[in-house]
């Protein structure tokens, strides 16, 4: 490059400052000591004092990680047990109905998917009577269905990208199919059934439409507090917590960022090395 | 289950034995097979596919005044269309129709505008800034989406100190007598507009950056060297090869931008509805379930269109990069 | 080869359908037990596709295989005697060296002493003993097609399948790799099946090569066989460089016949096919290298006069480019057997030449 990209650059920063400025000015607003959320009243840390107080908070974080460690790893069977169908077995019954059904819940509204779950249960329940109400399993259920389509996404991209011959070789040494599918495809995609489950981990916990409407007495999540909440208006105690929630998922984020970058410089280096070792 | 037990020797006068064996060797023969594939499809059709069906059957069906309030047969027609005619009749429904498309279609061009730049930068700074940078990128997307709508509505309220710093610098500008007491961004299209770029820009710079860095730079070299200017091969070179990269990000932020619900309750203007808060409010509000499932659908007819272009460029993207080598 | 003995493999009327395109068109060939043969031809030629029948990741559309005197159709990969050297190698990326050789092994009921003395004789084949820890992308890429070797012949197949096994080496290391190869099958005593698109590497491995077209088998033989008489235009086109004349036989006395080349304007000598009739439309075929080159016109049965359109210098040797009385160009080779400046070359840019060539040289071909 000679020239300097200066138009670009501006550009650049000026867009890492439209996404971080509503950010931070809710981090420092969290310190407000004034109840008016939005007027500078001297520094204070009572909204999180009063935070750490609530019972709600604590009862409504409780559920949706409970939710979200529940339908995540259940997603993450189910969606890439749908990868691995879409990606290796070519042809079976209804295959294009199921690749449909695997890409219609990412474009679907969240709002119809809702009202469509809600109708389901309640015409459940008239059938045969179950769910008797609404609450954790039925969240639960509509979390698995649809986050495990992005599980399926992930894992079918990383199958697609994967050397079919690495199967075909454990098939050649003696493996049947299920056995290289145990031995070489599940540990070769390993890391998209990591990042599928963490996708649909963060996606549970995130999910307000679809919980709203699949909801029933008694089950909060803490999206469902915070929306309700919201709705009313902007409130110190909400910067606090959203500062509590930016901050702990920007460390997550940056760690894992971190510790996949030194793994790939190491590999990258142990490449280096081979290569020159020749031979 | 032990897979071992297919290997083993059949055991005599023990039914739940041989039962077991035979089990297993239906399961190493096709069983497996059988079940990865039955099981998310059986989900699927049970959780995705029937209340989906629901919602089509149920904008055919009559309103009542029962619990649940809907009807089929006896006095109310078997299918009932008059959902559908109100779709076109009723100016509510039209506006909210127009109101949803033109803030998502206005909202898509600006995240455009704002995000091709923000990745084209991205592939031009040094390495290790860039994978700094792509992560903070990313970083929102983690974060709650409520409240990255949240945010903007401290930012946008009466009293913040950026509505103050937007209200005094206007008062700064123009004549005294223009003066205003503060900018009235909250409920209105613009703030839906705003806050819907903000929310779906990741997914603009995303695919953009994707298509963007696959570009060869030898190809800019090449076009500068047949002496091109800077902007030319902007133009030439680089603006056609990343045109599966606009349309997937324009599509990821189109698709879900017409039928958000999130955004237009918080800082939308509840006198010109979108077409989500239409279905969740005649849905819950109204206790409509026909009405909410036509508009529902409805609005999935109109997502029709684009979701095709999106996925014929995808397989147009995917076939590019490695549909060659097939026997 | 074997003579009337049942050959180790039989492949028999094998064709293969991909839809409507024909990838493998009723094929049929013998391997002896021991040998290395060859599969050669270009890229869609249905090697790859013949190669991955014998494995059994295709079956057959028509025709049997047998391998062994044993019928293979319908036996499933894993069942198979027969392991395969990909050509990505398809190293198991999650496992060491020595995992990945193992890995056959774990389907054998042997003890885990046996096991681990098999894994460590096939480290020690492939010289591999120090890396047996390392993990796929700390060896480098000859060290991970030696991995595939070994991986391979761990588990004792009677036959193996090479795709392509030096395509993915630098050109140094393929030589030496070649000739590995070669010493550890004749150390193993494994039947290989090699596939490949580069004649020079089927030329130097194999004792037999069968030379593939758009999905027929062209000509099987040995490497003189197919590099000296090959059968068919296509043959003597692909495997080396070589310049063809349409011709016509004037006459046939004893094993030669008279034939008239009107490139070479002029009527020549050259060894006869069996089944030439007189009158015969023909093509003849000459080598570079079979070729000489003078100023002078020398004393030999088949002379043409030409001039020099081109040359290209070598070192060792020379390539000319010669024009023909009837405006043809023929490729002539010419070995710099003397040291010296350029007017020691045997002609020069525009030069009158004579060139000649024995009757035995010339090559009949009638397809």
């Amino acid at each position: 490059m000679t020239r300097r990209p200066v138009f670009l650059i501006t550009v650049l920063c000026f867009g890492f400052a439209f996404f971080y400025i509503p950010i931070l000015s809710m981090m420092v607003y969290s310190f407000n000591d004034s109840r008016l959320a939005t007027v500078w009243g001297g520094f204070s840390t009572r909204w999180y004092a009063s935070l750490f107080s609530n019972r709600q908070v604590g009862a409504a974080l409780l559920l949706s990680v409970q939710i979200a460690l529940i339908s995540a790893t259940m997603a993450t069977i189910l969606g890439a047990m749908a990868g691995i169908a879409l990606a290796r077995f070519r042809k079976f019954r209804g295959r294009t109905i199921f690749s449909g059904m695997v890409t219609a819940p990412l474009i679907m509204p969240e709002v119809i998917t809702g009202i469509s779950l809600l109708m389901f249960f309640i015409m459940l329940a008239q059938i045969t009577g179950w769910p008797g109400q609404r609450g954790f399993t039925t969240i639960t259920l509509a979390h698995i269905t649809f986050s495990m389509v992005f599980v399926t996404t992930v894992v079918h991209a990383r199958m697609s990208q994967m050397d079919r011959s690495i199967e075909e070789a454990a098939m050649d040494l003696g493996s049947r199919p299920w056995q290289v599918l145990k031995d070489v495809t599940l540990p070769v995609i390993s890391p998209a059934l990591v990042s599928g489950w963490l996708l649909a981990f963060t996606i549970s916990l995130d999910d307000v439409v679809i919980t709203s409407f699949t909801t029933g007495p008694g089950a909060t999540t803490l999206p469902l507090l915070i929306w309700s909440k919201v709705k009313l208006g902007v409130t110190p105690d909400i910067n606090a917590l959203a500062t509590l929630i930016v901050v702990t998922v920007g460390l997550c984020v940056a760690l894992a960022g971190w510790l996949m970058s030194r793994a790939e410089r190491r590999r990258l280096a142990e490449e280096r090395l081979a290569y020159r070792a020749g031979g | 289950m032990a897979p071992r037990g297919a290997d083993g020797p059949p055991l005599p006068g023990q039914p739940a034995g041989r039962a077991m064996s035979t089990l297993a060797r239906w399961f190493h023969r096709r069983g497996w097979r059988d079940l990865i594939i039955a099981t998310p499809y059986a989900w699927l059709i049970l959780l995705f596919l029937i209340p989906f069906l629901i919602v089509v059957a149920m904008s055919l069906a009559t309103r009542t005044p029962t619990a649940p309030p809907f009807g089929y047969g006896g006095e109310n027609p078997v299918l009932n269309f008059r959902g559908y005619a109100r779709l076109f009749t009723d100016t509510l429904y039209i506006r909210a129709f127009v109101t949803s498309l033109m803030n998502a279609s206005i909202a898509t061009i600006f995240c455009l505008l704002l995000g091709y730049p923000m990745a084209l930068g991205l592939t031009r700074v040094s390495k290790s800034w860039r994978n700094i940078l792509l992560m903070l990128v990313i970083l929102p997307f983690w974060t709650s989406f409520l409240l990255r709508v949240y945010a903007w509505m401290g930012l946008m309220g009466r009293n913040s100190w950026f509505n103050r710093m937007l209200t005094d610098s206007w008062n700064w500008l123009v004549p005294s007598d223009w003066a205003i007491t503060s900018v009235p961004m909250m409920n209105s299209n613009f703030a839906v507009i705003l806050v819907t770029v903000y929310t779906y820009l990741p997914f603009m710079i995303l695919p953009l950056y994707a298509s963007l860095e696959r570009l060869d730079p030898q190809l800019d070299e090449a076009a500068m060297d047949l002496g091109s200017r800077p902007w030319r091969v902007f133009l030439d070179v680089t603006l056609p090869q990343s045109l599966p990269g606009i349309i997937a990000g324009g599509m990821l932020v189109f698709i879900p931008a017409a039928g958000e619900l999130v955004i237009p309750v918080l800082v939308g203007n509840p006198s010109s509805p979108m077409i989500g808060r239409i279905i969740s409010d005649e849905f819950a509000q109204a206790r409509d379930w026909p009405m909410a499932s036509t508009v529902a659908v409805a609005l999935l007819v109109l997502m029709v269109g684009p979701t095709m272009i999106y996925s014929r460029y995808q397989q147009k993207a995917e076939g590019a990069g490695s549909g060659e080598e097939k026997p | 080869m074997s003579g009337e003995a049942e050959p180790f493999i039989r492949i028999e009327n094998v064709a293969k359908s991909f839809g409507s395109f024909q990838a493998v068109k009723d094929v049929n060939l013998t391997v002896a037990r021991g040998e290395i043969f060859s599969l050669l031809g270009g890229s869609g030629c249905g090697k790859t596709t013949l190669l991955r029948m014998l494995a059994g990741f295709e079956d057959p559309t028509a025709g049997r295989i047998f391998i062994d005197g044993q019928d293979m159709s319908g036996i499933p990969p894993w069942e198979r005697p027969v392991h395969m050297m990909f050509q990505s190698y398809a190293i198991f990326p999650h496992m060491s060296v020595e995992k990945n050789i193992a890995y056959g092994l774990k389907h054998e009921r042997i003890s885990a002493a046996d096991r681990a003395a098999r894994v460590a004789e096939m480290l020690d084949l492939v010289q591999l003993t120090p890396f047996a820890k390392r993990k796929p992308h700390q060896i480098s890429g000859g060290q991970r097609q030696r991995v595939a070797l070994a991986r391979a012949l761990a588990r004792q197949p009677k036959l193996l399948l090479l795709d392509e096994p030096l395509a993915a080496l630098d050109k140094k290391l393929r030589e030496h790799t070649q000739f590995e190869l070669m010493s550890i099958q004749a150390r193993t005593g494994v039947t290989f099946i090699v596939v490949t698109h580069d004649q020079e590497e089927a030329m130097t491995l194999s004792d037999r090569i069968a030379v593939m077209d758009r999905g027929e088998v062209r000509q099987v033989g040995t490497p003189t066989e197919i590099y000296e008489y090959p059968a068919s235009r296509f043959v003597a086109g692909f495997i080396g460089a070589i310049s063809t004349f349409p011709a016509r036989v004037i006459r046939l006395t004893g094993d030669l016949a008279e034939v008239d080349i009107p490139a070479m304007d002029g009527t020549f000598a050259a060894r006869a096919t069996p089944g030439l009739t007189e009158g015969q439309e023909i093509t003849v075929a000459l080598r570079p290298e079979k070729v000489a080159i003078a100023k002078t016109c020398p004393d030999a049965v088949n002379v043409v006069e030409g001039q020099v359109k081109d040359l290209a210098y070598f070192g060792k040797d020379s390539l000319y480019r010669v024009t023909l009385p009837g405006g043809d160009l023929i490729a002539v080779h010419a070995v710099n057997a003397r040291r010296g400046p350029d007017t020691a070359r045997p002609a020069d840019w525009d030069d009158k030449v004579w060139l000649s060539f024995e009757p035995a040289s010339a090559i009949i071909l009638t397809d």
